[in-house]
């Protein structure tokens, strides 16, 4: 016990250690999470008419996030699969920067859903009254947090076990990785139920949901993996195997493909049977009536999915450059598909046929803005952590070297006290 | 200590937070409606009540008013009389002691062309010196109701379900604000507070009850109770009082001497959007014969201003 509190004490201080650069970008993290938590702090006092939503638009940035995070964390499971389904060796030793997104995105997940909820001070109900299983929301709550404290086992024993030179005994973590790949399945799968079970909302009130959700997840997931790789590669001592990331990209380029196939399954539906129920559809991508505040953000999501399509798919993109263009502008793509794109026009027309438009405040930007600036915080500590405990430069009896690191730059760190 | 200093800064917008907003020790462990007994019940009022007046400076009385055995609330509007004047609009935000500078009132009325209703031809926002307007009819929606009612379906705490005697209501203290009701219900009958509600002290309805009309805080839904606080003790509800045209009808479908169960049995009617299977307890009917042989031209009446806060 003790020496697992000092093994984390050991950790945290590796993650005030680092290259300016490093510092630099997370001093620019904390600043923008503490903005987020100012402008949190605002609407706690002033309540949820600090952000752009209403009865009409009822969910709007918040929610949007959250669901395009559930994907993310779902995501990591693309490099579970090859490497415990199929004996992929290049993919292995990265699996764990995937699970370490899964966590990061878990816990920006849950914050988006605690700033969105009108009255975060009753969260206990949820333990003394709770509607399972006729709620969606309940199935989500227990999937979501199962699948965090899945992945932050595998995580944490992997890490532990590699910080005591040993290695990991099967039995403790590969019944859960098998878990975690169903479990990642599911978590998206119920996220998109959440919306799929409304029989009011006809333009979330479609069997292929769940599906496209998956697949955009396992595009706009692996891609940022990608980019994370290309950071660790170039800033980095740390080594990524050129073949793994070719593996990764082509899950990215199947998983994009399947989802722009599935868009375009969802788009003929709703256009060419001419239905009454197209109608959000129709002021997604046309406008109605006049009001089109959607139709930029649709299409600027095709042209980025339809270009980095294009560059995946051609030899180009094995450069670097090219993938991490492809990459960058995939995961936007996606981003604004499933916010913008889906949770958003299922409240326009509201159910009466009433058009009120959507357009996300200062205020709730900055807090959307905070939460990713933690979560990013958050995944960048995991990942400082665990590149020198798996490379051997800091385990239970080497201790990291401190002094071989850059002057700590800014008084966050020197504020963690001086080395033992 | 840079850092604390920030995060305290970060956080100093609290120090703003009506002490009002903060829930007391009681509200923060009071049970769940359903499983409070007598003696927490009466306490959760007397809370209640004096909430209200510390912030309110208003004397009310709260009530817990139960259904009765053997009554099932219907309700009933004819559409060939409505004129849209949208006096029951009003008539909800006054007795149910709504927002007033919210668009909170629980009904909302359409402007309907003639040769449909499909509720997405409606206009919401019609504003005439004079109603109803030539070639228009008008579509009063608000809570059905409903017998499979999807916004109960999805609450994830249990705040929000369907009495005994088929209304559905809400424990505005342990609603926690997710608005999963609000995007499942298929009619728009949900209001959530996205501030604190704005109630001058001198129009207070005093006749208050835990299930219905007593003040709401910021962070809950509400919705209409067909008003409980009265219906359940023989009264009508506002918006049916406040109707000048008598358009609509409301009673207990059990009795068959009742004229809404009188009005199912005998005249066409048909519920919204009956597709999505949620059995509504709220009909729409024409009078036939007024409607193909001698349409009604009632009086003109001056409207109230669309939001519910003409008055």
């Amino acid at each position: 016990m003790k020496e697992y509190g000092r093994f984390l004490f050991r950790c945290f201080r590796v993650s005030f250690v680092g290259n300016r650069m490093y510092h630099a970008w997370m001093l620019l993290l904390t600043v923008l999470a503490l903005i987020g938590l100012n402008a949190y702090a605002k609407q706690l006092v002033q309540g949820l008419a600090t952000t752009g939503m209403t009865d009409q638009v009822s969910w709007g940035l918040y929610i949007s996030n959250f669901t395009f995070l559930v994907g993310m964390a779902a995501a990591a499971v693309m490099l579970v699969i090859p490497v415990y389904l199929y004996r992929n060796r290049e993919l292995h030793d990265l699996v764990i920067f995937g699970e370490l997104l899964a966590v990061a995105a878990i816990f920006m997940c849950l914050a988006f859903v605690v700033v969105d909820m009108g009255r975060p001070d009753r969260m206990h109900h949820m333990f003394m009254k709770f509607n399972f299983p006729m709620s969606m929301l309940t199935w989500d709550v227990i999937v979501l947090n199962v699948y965090l404290l899945l992945n932050m086992h595998i995580c944490g024993y992997l890490v532990y076990c590699a910080y005591h030179k040993r290695k990991p005994g099967a039995l403790f973590y590969i019944p859960f990785v098998f878990l975690a790949i169903v479990w990642a399945v599911s978590i998206h799968t119920v996220t998109a139920f959440l919306y799929v079970g409304l029989g009011g909302r006809p333009f979330w009130n479609s069997a292929i949901i769940a599906p496209r959700f998956l697949a955009s997840a396992f595009a706009a997931g692996p891609a940022f993996l990608i980019l994370t790789l290309s950071v660790l590669d170039k800033w980095t001592s740390y080594e990524v195997p050129r073949k793994a990331i070719m593996t990764l990209r082509n899950i990215v380029t199947v998983a994009l493909i399947i989802n722009m196939f599935l868009l375009a399954c969802e788009v003929f539906t709703e256009f060419y049977t001419g239905s009454a129920h197209g109608v959000s559809a129709r002021y997604l991508f046309l406008g109605l009536h006049g009001h089109s505040a959607l139709v930029p953000w649709i299409w600027t999501a095709i042209g980025l999915n339809t270009f980095a399509l294009a560059v995946l798919c051609l030899p180009v993109s094995r450069r670097q450059g090219w993938l991490n263009v492809a990459c960058g502008s995939l995961f936007i793509g996606i981003w604004i598909e499933k916010g913008m794109g889906l949770i958003i026009p299922g409240f326009i027309p509201s159910p009466l046929g009433e058009i009120v438009e959507y357009t996300p405040t200062l205020n709730e930007s900055l807090i959307s803005i905070g939460i990713w600036a933690f979560g990013l915080a958050l995944y960048t500590i995991f990942v400082r952590i665990t590149i020198p405990v798996l490379s051997g430069k800091l385990t239970v009896d080497r201790l990291y070297e401190f002094g071989a690191a850059t002057v700590p730059a800014e008084s966050d760190a020197s504020s963690t006290g001086s080395p033992r | 200590m840079a850092g604390m200093s920030a995060f305290v800064a970060a956080l100093s917008p609290l120090k703003d937070m009506d002490p009002d907003d903060i829930p007391s020790l009681d509200g923060f462990l009071q049970n769940h409606y359903k499983e409070m007994s007598d003696q927490d019940m009466s306490g959760a009022l007397q809370r209640i009540q004096d909430e209200v007046k510390k912030r309110y400076q208003a004397d009310v009385v709260v009530r817990d008013v139960k259904p009765t055995e053997g009554v099932e609330f219907v309700y009933a509007l004819n559409l060939s009389r409505c004129v849209g004047c949208r006096r029951c609009a009003s008539a909800c935000v006054e007795e149910n002691n709504q927002s007033r500078d919210q668009d909170m009132s629980y009904i909302r009325v359409l402007e309907m062309p003639m040769g449909t209703i499909d509720i997405e031809k409606g206009d919401h926002t019609y504003d005439h010196p004079t109603v109803p307007a030539d070639d228009h009819f008008y579509m009063p929606i608000q809570c059905h109701h409903c017998a499979a009612a999807p916004c109960v379906k999805v609450c994830p705490v249990g705040a929000t379900w369907t009495e005994p005697d088929g209304l559905t209501v809400v424990d505005y203290d342990w609603c926690i604000g997710c608005r999963y009701c609000e995007a499942a219900c298929p009619y728009w009958a949900r209001r959530f507070n996205f501030t604190q509600p704005e109630l001058p002290a001198e129009e207070i309805n005093p006749n208050m009850s835990y299930l219905s009309n007593r003040p709401r805080s910021k962070g809950v839904m509400e919705k209409c109770t067909f008003c409980l606080h009265r219906t359940r003790e023989g009264k009508m509800p506002a918006c049916l009082e406040a109707c000048p045209v008598g358009a609509r009808k409301f009673g207990n479908v059990l009795d068959p001497q009742s004229s809404v169960a009188q009005i199912l049995k005998t005249k066409r009617v048909f519920v919204l959007k009956e597709d999505v299977g949620t059995l509504p307890r709220f009909f729409y009917y024409f009078d036939e014969r007024a409607a193909q042989h001698e349409p009604p031209a009632p009086e003109k009446l001056a409207p109230s201003r669309h939001e519910g806060e003409g008055r």
